[in-house]
């Protein structure tokens, strides 16, 4: 070796050698490997013969697949909602210098330390007709009290979308917390000043202030409808019928239990291109932000 | 715009937990008076303004603003306006919403809410920012948007919550003079913190320099600076600060210090002149230095000295010890080393007892 140590530039590329290695072969040589396996006609073991956009054909004209994509968009929109909505109320709530405040923050954040795994079973658990809620008030001397959304076909939906809630709603309230502790102290002495009451100051004040932590959080909400499985295996197995199948265990079922690679990867690809198709111009528009502050 | 109010502050006391803030206090604001609460930081100036504003309970007393006890009532009740220091503004909001989002909120009428925008904007050379939002502005023009903001609300008190302390040293100056203009127009009761001494001197009819929650002296500028009741007023205002000298008054009126005395005929004593340990006090600006300083001088020695511009500030020994710092004309041919005769002219003194308040004799 011509110098005993390496120039710098070198030492560092060397370090991140393993990380770029990672990079290319898991990330994108397996994100492009599924691309090219949806074009195949690969059922229990890849191949490569080249079949085009077949594969797509069949899977636009599943039901089961139109009906995940259906299911997940209405997912998505209520628990993203509702998740940003609570979350925002109960770091409002929390905001009025309650007592013991680090316990209430503690409380709410703990159902995210859970697994989606754990949450599914225990809210499986109790929206269960025969074994929760229902039970537990009929047993109390309400014979005909009902609750038993998670049988049926046209409301289990929203059991899915009420154990998510409760998981993610935590997580908002401490953003959200974080963002309200932000706002100086002195616009709130203004604001009674000028007489305006609370609640008036947090529509028209305070929550327009709140945009950035409204972005993050609203984004981790995104990416966990996206990754929707473990919970709707938990709770329901997609069912009743398939009224609570999503697009990832669409993919995980014809992947490992009906042998159908190439119809897994196709599912996974339009997943993966939908999801482009949505942040795309989102990362557009920040960065377009991004440079009008800097100017 | 030509309400006014008086302020009246009656045994006012203030405790946070088992920590007094303010005890007893009592202030009479007369109307259209320009009030400067001057003090270091902690010694309660802020916790009195926002205890007149109502964002603070009083633990006892009352306060009485414009002739009605507003003891109890809201800030938005007790007809008063305030600017604070992080210029507080609505960051979402347009100047314009800024200054009259309070007012639609009250439900006062649109006509008449924007002939009060339109007029404290013209006041304050907001016009052409009207739609800008406060992200857009510097420093200065928030003030602005600020104190115009206090202004729609057409009250009889305006306060002041250290309103200049976080823009630089141009920028206070202009804004101070804007603020002194805005006082001769309105003609309204105005209640000013700051720590700043100048800011003081300049704005206010009367200050009250505050330490450890109470009102040391209340006085118009010109007394507090020439005539402190305490060393602690004395030395607080005034740059650069009062020189203090340790010694004794004794019955043939000098101050006797080290082995020099210096006389005090012609000081006017509080009470009768009784001898004993005291502190004698003087301005930088006042020592006679040079050939002015006359037959009984005292030799000082020069130790440094700062040319300003406009005059030269000498830092020196007297024999015993005590530094002395002299303001001197500009052109004067002083170097460190020389020997320089200083004396001391007794109505320009401050003498203060060896109690530990200081109080003058």
């Amino acid at each position: 070796m011509a110098s005993p140590r390496m120039s710098s530039r070198a030492s560092a590329y060397s370090a991140l050698l393993p990380a770029f290695i990672v990079l290319a072969v898991v990330y994108i040589g397996s994100t492009v490997w599924t691309m090219w396996m949806s074009l195949t006609g690969s059922r229990m073991l890849p191949n490569n013969n080249f079949v085009g956009l077949r594969n797509y054909e069949i899977l636009f004209s599943n039901d089961r697949w139109i009906t995940s994509v259906h299911n997940l968009a209405f997912f998505g929109v209520l628990f993203v909602a509702i998740s940003l909505a609570l979350g925002f109320l109960l770091a409002v709530a929390i905001d009025q210098k309650v007592r013991s405040e680090d316990s209430w923050r503690s409380v709410y954040l703990y159902p995210y330390s859970m697994s989606f795994v754990v949450t599914g079973l225990v809210w499986q658990w109790l929206l269960n007709p025969t074994l929760g809620i229902q039970k537990l008030v009929r047993d109390m001397g309400f014979e005909t009290f009902t609750f038993d959304w998670i049988a049926h076909a046209e409301t289990v939906l929203y059991c899915l979308v009420i154990a998510g809630v409760w998981h993610a709603a935590g997580l908002v309230m401490a953003i959200m917390l974080a963002g309200l502790r932000g706002v100086d102290e002195d616009i709130w002495k203004a604001a009674r000043v000028d007489g305006l009451p609370t609640w008036r100051v947090y529509a028209s004040v305070v929550t327009p202030m709140l945009g950035a932590s409204f972005a993050t959080a609203g984004v981790l909400l995104s990416t966990s409808v996206v990754r929707l499985y473990d919970l709707s295996v938990a709770m329901t197995r997609g069912g009743p019928g398939i009224a609570s199948e999503v697009p990832a265990k669409f993919v995980m079922d014809h992947l490992f239990e009906r042998a159908n690679i190439s119809l897994a990867t196709a599912a996974a690809t339009s997943m993966l291109i939908t999801v482009i198709a949505v942040v795309a111009p989102y990362m557009y528009w920040r960065t377009r932000v991004a440079a009008r502050g800097r100017a | 715009m030509s309400l006014q109010s008086e302020v009246d502050i009656r045994d006012v006391s203030v405790r946070f937990g088992n920590v007094q803030v303010l005890e007893k206090l009592n202030l009479k604001i007369a109307p259209s008076e320009f009030i400067v609460l001057l003090g270091p930081s902690g010694c309660g100036k802020s916790t009195l303004l926002n205890a007149i504003a109502g964002l603070l309970d009083v633990s006892d007393g009352q306060m009485w603003i414009g002739g009605r006890n507003v003891t109890w009532e809201e800030p938005k009740d007790r007809g008063i306006a305030m600017v604070f220091q992080s210029y507080a503004l609505y960051p979402r909001m347009s100047v314009k919403k800024n200054m009259s989002f309070g007012l639609e909120v009250a439900g006062t009428p649109r006509a008449e809410i924007e002939a009060r925008v339109a007029e404290a904007a013209q006041m304050l050379k907001l016009t052409p920012l009207l739609e800008r939002k406060p992200a857009a502005l510097s420093g200065g023009q928030r003030q602005r948007v600020a104190i115009g903001r206090a202004l729609v609300r057409k009250v009889g008190v305006y306060l002041f919550d250290e309103p200049l302390s976080n823009l630089d040293a141009q920028l206070r100056a202009e804004l101070r003079v804007e603020i002194k203009r805005l006082h001769a127009r309105l003609g309204a009761t105005m209640i000013y913190v700051t720590h700043d001494q100048i800011e003081a001197l300049t704005l206010a009819d009367r200050i009250a320099v505050m330490q450890g929650g109470v009102i040391q002296q209340l006085a118009a500028p010109k007394d507090i600076y020439r005539r402190p009741v305490n060393r602690f007023v004395a030395s607080f205002v005034g740059s650069p600060a009062m020189n203090f000298i340790a010694g004794r008054v004794e019955a043939g009126l000098f101050f006797h210090a080290g082995d020099y005395r210096i006389p005090l005929a012609g000081y006017a004593f509080a009470g009768a002149p009784a001898a004993g340990a005291a502190t004698l006090g003087i301005r930088p600006e006042h020592v006679l230095a040079g050939h002015e300083a006359g037959p009984d001088a005292i030799a000082a020695k020069v130790e440094m000295v700062e040319p300003m511009g406009a005059d030269t500030l000498i830092w020196s020994r007297l024999p015993d010890g005590a530094s002395l710092s002299i303001r001197h004309a500009a052109d004067a041919a002083v170097r460190e080393g020389d020997t320089l005769p200083v004396s001391f002219p007794a109505d320009a003194l401050s003498v203060f007892d060896d109690t530990p308040a200081g109080a003058r004799l």
